[in-house]
């Protein structure tokens, strides 16, 4: 029988694997960077070397900075409400209220439902006139009101639409975690005479931590991954009021093909996700070791 | 599964029965209007009286407007297709990463754990230069491409592979089997229940996905579902809330089916995946 070396045969295994993988993200990741100090080449002026010149155009680019901002409060809008959601959905799932199958169809339903088409549905419920938030509030006697017409409320009414889309998701885990937990902690705590308010916050909420942990992460990222719902709803309008920072990427390079701007843009939002590896790394993996 | 009857003092229990319900239609209000519309005339579009008579027009004009079933195809191509190579490549690695201990083993696990922070989607701009170079622009393979090898997969196998006994390998080994039978008679029937897992989740992030398949393509034969909808529903002149549902619910349509008729598989797969 003839066999490799033993040295060749991982190589072999994982060679198309990793062949991929460095073609559509090491690749370009490094790329990207490379690209963010030149120029866009444009009909006959080919692209040269300008440095730092997209930094220096980003940093004096009031949409860059507006996207920027928009992002953190956009996940700082909707982690926490969505993990708190999350929890407490799993916490119902998780004991045996009446119809208990179908609240969990219920609140796991949007992560299934492709949110371009979604976002269709939510752009109604938001329209002026007679959208039906508007027959809502118009039926109590409240003033109209064009929510995402309207620089100061666009970015809250996205974020409702993310933290609908992504709080049954985050669920399931929590939901996972809490049925690792032993019922006979349970037990000892209601002997003891512990409410269920101090159960959770003694016993469930600390062993949910990795879970809060692992949810955290994936949250952050998919906070700069997410902007299907702003390609449909607002394209980043009124006056980029919701123009998240992959969105302004998309818009610069694809909209108005200024492929090295967009490149630099692109580091910026590559740098986020790196420094979120890294406190994943350095923090968190370390925590979260015993599991 | 547990089922827990909370030992508890259950003063609040039909309280928090009521919360859960509420926040349960919450939930469940974007689909339920979609249903109410999409199988009502447009008159009734914004007006909800139970009167309200039942039609199933609205499908057949979203139907005939666009070229749904390309789209269809499109998509089932699509998922198909990067669903077969995730497969095939994240076992090969995955199993090279958790039976064969080689120099470098380390690094290049590092470099597809990276992917799980920086996906294909952020990297758009360069991504889209590269299938312009490979010629790849507007085609199905070309909105797949760069899905194929998938972290995430590799992850999940190489964990799974890694609780396969040391046993059984050495005696398949002492049998006189090759790597590639252990690989396909001991590990992969072992970790069934991981692929269908991934399965599931990987089919329905790729028939949800929208970006990258809205900038790489641009004509009817290469569009997913979900850019065909977003075609379909920003071209029309005024818009029809009635037919925009309808084709809506048809995009989702077999995802929802697939989730009413699977829900426990689809949950505790994405448990699953979650937890390893």
């Amino acid at each position: 029988m003839k066999r490799l070396p033993s040295s060749v045969l991982p190589w072999l295994l994982l060679s198309p694997a990793m062949v991929l993988l460095i073609a559509f993200t090491h690749y370009p990741a490094l790329a990207t960077l490379w690209h963010s100090f030149f120029s866009t080449p444009k009909g006959v002026r080919p692209s040269v070397f300008v440095g730092l010149e997209n930094y220096r155009l980003m940093a004096d680019d009031p949409v860059f900075w507006q996207a920027l901002c928009n992002n953190l409060w956009f996940a700082l809008g909707t982690i926490p409400l969505a993990i708190a959601l999350a929890i407490l959905m799993a916490l119902w799932v998780n004991e045996k209220l009446a119809g208990r199958g179908v609240l969990r169809l219920a609140y796991f339903t949007p992560t299934v439902l492709p949110m371009i088409a979604v976002a269709n549905i939510w752009l109604f419920f938001y329209t002026p006139q007679y959208g039906l938030l508007e027959q809502i509030t118009g039926a109590l006697g409240l003033p109209s009101h064009n929510w995402l017409g309207n620089p100061q409320t666009v970015l809250g009414a996205l974020m409702v639409v993310a933290v609908w889309k992504e709080a049954g998701f985050f669920m399931i885990f929590y939901l996972a975690a809490l049925q690792q937990i032993s019922p006979v902690l349970a037990e000892a705590a209601a002997l003891e005479g512990a409410s269920r308010w101090q159960y959770f916050w003694r016993v469930q909420f600390p062993l949910l931590m990795p879970t809060t942990l692992f949810v955290l992460i994936n949250a952050l990222i998919n906070a700069f991954r997410l902007v299907d719902h702003i390609v449909v709803m607002t394209k980043g309008g009124p006056d980029n009021a919701s123009s998240l920072l992959l969105y302004y990427i998309y818009e610069v390079g694809f909209a108005f093909w200024d492929s090295s701007y967009a490149a630099a843009l692109t580091v910026v939002l590559l740098a986020l996700l790196g420094l979120i590896a890294l406190v994943k790394f350095r923090v968190l993996d370390r925590r979260t070791h015993y599991q | 599964m547990i089922a827990p009857t909370s030992p508890f003092a259950d003063r609040h229990r039909a309280l928090e029965t009521v919360s859960a319900w509420v926040l349960a239609l919450l939930w469940l209000l974007p689909l339920l209007y979609a249903l109410w519309t999409a199988f009502h005339p447009a008159a009734f579009a914004t007006r909800f009286t139970l009167d309200a008579p039942l039609t199933l027009q609205n499908f057949v004009n979203a139907w005939q407007a666009a070229p749904f079933p390309r789209y269809f195809l499109n998509t089932f191509l699509l998922v198909t297709m990067i669903l077969a190579a995730q497969l095939v490549l994240a076992t090969l690695a995955a199993y090279a990463f958790a039976r064969f201990t080689f120099r470098g083993s380390n690094v290049m696990f590092m470099l597809v754990l990276l992917q799980l922070m920086v996906m294909p989607d952020i990297l758009i701009v360069e991504n889209y230069q590269t299938m312009n170079l490979l010629g790849l622009r507007d085609t199905i393979l070309s909105i797949g491409l760069p899905y194929f090898a998938s972290a995430f997969g590799i992850f999940l196998l190489r964990q799974t592979f890694k609780t396969v006994p040391r046993e059984l390998d050495e005696a398949a080994t002492v049998e006189g089997a090759s790597a590639w039978q252990i690989l396909m008679q001991v590990y992969v029937p072992l970790a069934r229940p991981i692929y269908i897992a991934f399965g599931l989740v990987s089919v329905s992030t790729h028939w949800n996905n929208f970006l990258w398949p809205l900038i790489v393509t641009n004509s009817v034969e290469s569009r997913p579902l979900t850019v065909g909808l977003q075609v379909f529903s920003s071209t029309d002149q005024g818009v029809d809330w009635s037919i925009i549902t309808a084709a809506t619910l048809m995009t989702s349509a077999p995802l929802l089916l697939a989730f009413l008729l699977f829900q426990r598989q689809f949950v505790q797969s994405f448990m699953r995946a979650g937890i390893r």
